[in-house]
């Protein structure tokens, strides 16, 4: 279980976000969306620890992020940035095998190796593990940094945007992929979304933020409504139903 | 990478054998310990150097600037001269070496946390930003040290002069006790934890969700940079591009993010270039004094090359 009581968080003197209280409940798909600049990627970065709390309180499992060691977090939550550049040459099959370092600080054994096969094969990457990463296209590297989460292999995982770049191929594949890490797994799963459609299809929850606080939380079905979308994107939106799973009609 | 390694290492002894034994004329004891001792020096030197750029590349996550180039060493002189300002040229002198070395030591590690260990740890990983850091250190410290220089008494000045003139081929030898075990030491940590900086150059983020403690691994990195550049200064006084064109060359031939190899070949590299090279310049060619300005040219090459092809792509 994910607990966020009472986080508030200014850059300088603008509140960013006010008074954040969330409780997210282990296994199953949170699909986390709202509009640009709402916060969604400051709260990833204060869920894992990559900014310093300012007040409130987070933890995952009862543990609190500000007293557990760094190298225990890296082995319960997993985060894939909005926009991460990697500035060494890095091969991919190597970057994908970073995400094994909290369990083997640098001595990898064969197991480490058999879950980054595991991991390439998953994204479909064995056929360019021995590019570098500089050489990729934008969605290929895309796919190497999820693959990098996925293969840390951690109970929570924190996903922002991970959608950027991915032709719709790779998209719904990732989604599937998902959702059987939840299923299958028993993972918990936490993914910022700016396609509404996507987290009506396979999220179980949905949480809005606008304007750094909460503008909803609840089941799926029960959110996707006109009246919930158009407040919160304070445009007008259908909603229709197709083959009984509820979509946006948001292109138009 | 093992063939890489054996023509390193193969260029390596040539290069000491060549050091030792070229133009030697006369009493072998006499030579043995006079060039051993120098030998001595510049392997430190070019050991300390290698190491010290490596780490800092990594933690600044860039392969361009170097301890020099953001203004290190310019801080570690304008340490020693504000120390000959404030305790007189006499007591500065009357000072044992290593206890005033241990001195500048403490005060550079001390300095340099302070104003770099803040700018890298606020996340500053903007190459140009950095840059333009370095050169205003840089020319700050400088201009501080010229300042002291000019108010310090004449007499005075000239127990400075040893440190700051010293150079290649004039090595500063009456310090090689305390920085053998020091580089030595440095060297130790830093490839000791050559797993945590293969993390760590993939930035901060990366690396504190990955389980480093960041913060902890950033000040030992800066701890040992410090160190080292302080030493490589005290024998042989500032050098700019010397460290960038080991690492380049050591990035060109492993290839590798992986520490250990790119330590090992860095430290081989400087020891062909700095040893080889002064073998060349002093014993063959005659010209002692040209192999730090023959150096200083050519990584200021790859410099200019490495800033160039960063701003066409
Ligand atoms: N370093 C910073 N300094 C000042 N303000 C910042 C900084 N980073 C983010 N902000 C501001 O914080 C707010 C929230 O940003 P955040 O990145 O969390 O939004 P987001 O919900 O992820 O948006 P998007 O959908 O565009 O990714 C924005 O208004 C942004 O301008
Ligand atoms: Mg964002």
């Amino acid at each position: 279980m994910i607990e966020i009581e009472n986080v508030t968080f200014h850059h300088g003197k603008s509140p960013i976000l006010k008074d954040v209280s969330l409780t997210i409940k282990r296994g199953g798909i949170t699909a986390l969306i709202g509009p640009n600049g709402a916060g969604k990627s400051t709260l990833f970065a204060l869920m894992a620890r990559l900014l310093p709390l300012q007040s409130g309180k987070i933890s995952f499992d009862a543990m609190d992020i500000r007293q557990t060691p760094s190298r225990e977090l890296a082995k319960k939550l997993a985060i894939l940035r909005q926009d991460t550049h990697v500035a060494s040459r890095i091969t991919v099959q190597d970057m994908v095998g970073f995400g094994r370092f909290p369990h083997h600080q640098g001595r990898a054994t064969s197991l480490d190796h058999d879950k980054v096969q595991a991991a390439l094969n998953v994204f479909d990457l064995a056929d360019i593990a021995e590019r570098f990463i500089d050489e990729l296209s934008g969605g290929q590297r895309q796919r190497v940094l999820v693959a990098m989460a996925y293969a840390q292999d951690t109970e929570y995982l924190l996903l922002d945007e991970p959608l950027n770049n991915l032709d719709m191929h790779f998209a719904r594949n990732l989604m599937h992929q998902l959702r059987d890490l939840a299923d299958n797994h028993g993972k918990t799963i936490v993914v910022v979304l700016h396609e509404i459609n996507y987290a009506a299809a396979h999220a179980d929850t949905i949480i809005a933020l606008k304007n750094g606080e909460v503008a909803a939380h609840s089941r799926t079905d029960e959110f996707m409504t006109e009246e919930a979308i158009s407040r919160i994107y304070d445009m007008s939106v259908k909603v229709k139903a197709v083959d009984g799973l509820k979509m946006a009609l948001h292109h138009v | 990478m093992a063939r890489t390694f054996c023509i390193l290492g193969l260029c390596t002894l040539l290069s000491i054998t060549a050091f030792m034994v070229l133009g030697a004329r006369g009493n072998w004891d006499f030579i043995l310990v006079f060039r051993g001792t120098k030998l001595v020096a510049l392997v430190l030197v070019a050991t300390a150097i290698a190491v010290a750029t490596i780490v800092f590349q990594t933690l600044t996550s860039n392969r361009i600037l170097t301890p020099s180039i953001m203004g290190f060493d310019a801080l570690y002189i304008l340490l020693q001269t504000a120390l000959v300002f404030i305790l007189g040229g006499f007591g500065f002198a009357s000072l044992a070496p290593e206890l005033k070395f241990a001195l500048e030591l403490c005060l550079l590690s001390a300095a340099s946390l302070a104003l770099f260990g803040s700018l890298i740890g606020q996340g500053m990983h903007d190459l140009f930003r950095m840059l333009l850091v370095g050169v205003v250190f840089g020319v700050l410290f400088r201009s501080l040290t010229g300042l002291l220089q000019r108010m310090i008494d004449p007499n005075e000045f000239s127990v400075l002069q040893g440190s700051l003139f010293a150079s290649f081929n004039k090595v500063d030898t009456t310090l090689i006790a305390l920085a053998t075990p020091l580089v030595l030491a440095c060297c130790a940590l830093a490839w000791h934890k050559r797993n945590v900086w293969d993390v760590m150059a993939l930035g901060r983020e990366q690396a504190i969700s990955l389980g480093l403690n960041y913060k902890r691994e950033l000040m030992v990195g800066l701890a040992l940079v410090t160190a080292l550049i302080a030493t490589s200064t005290a024998l042989v006084g500032p050098v700019a591009f010397f460290g960038l064109l080991v690492s380049a060359i050591s990035y060109e031939v492993t290839k590798t993010h992986h520490h250990g190899p790119i330590f090992l070949s860095s430290i081989l590299i400087s020891i062909i270039v700095l040893v080889g090279g002064q073998a060349i310049f002093e014993r063959v060619l005659g010209l002692g004094a040209t192999l730090s300005i023959v150096v200083e040219f050519l990584g200021g090459l790859v410099f200019l090359f490495l800033i160039l092809r960063r701003v066409r792509v």
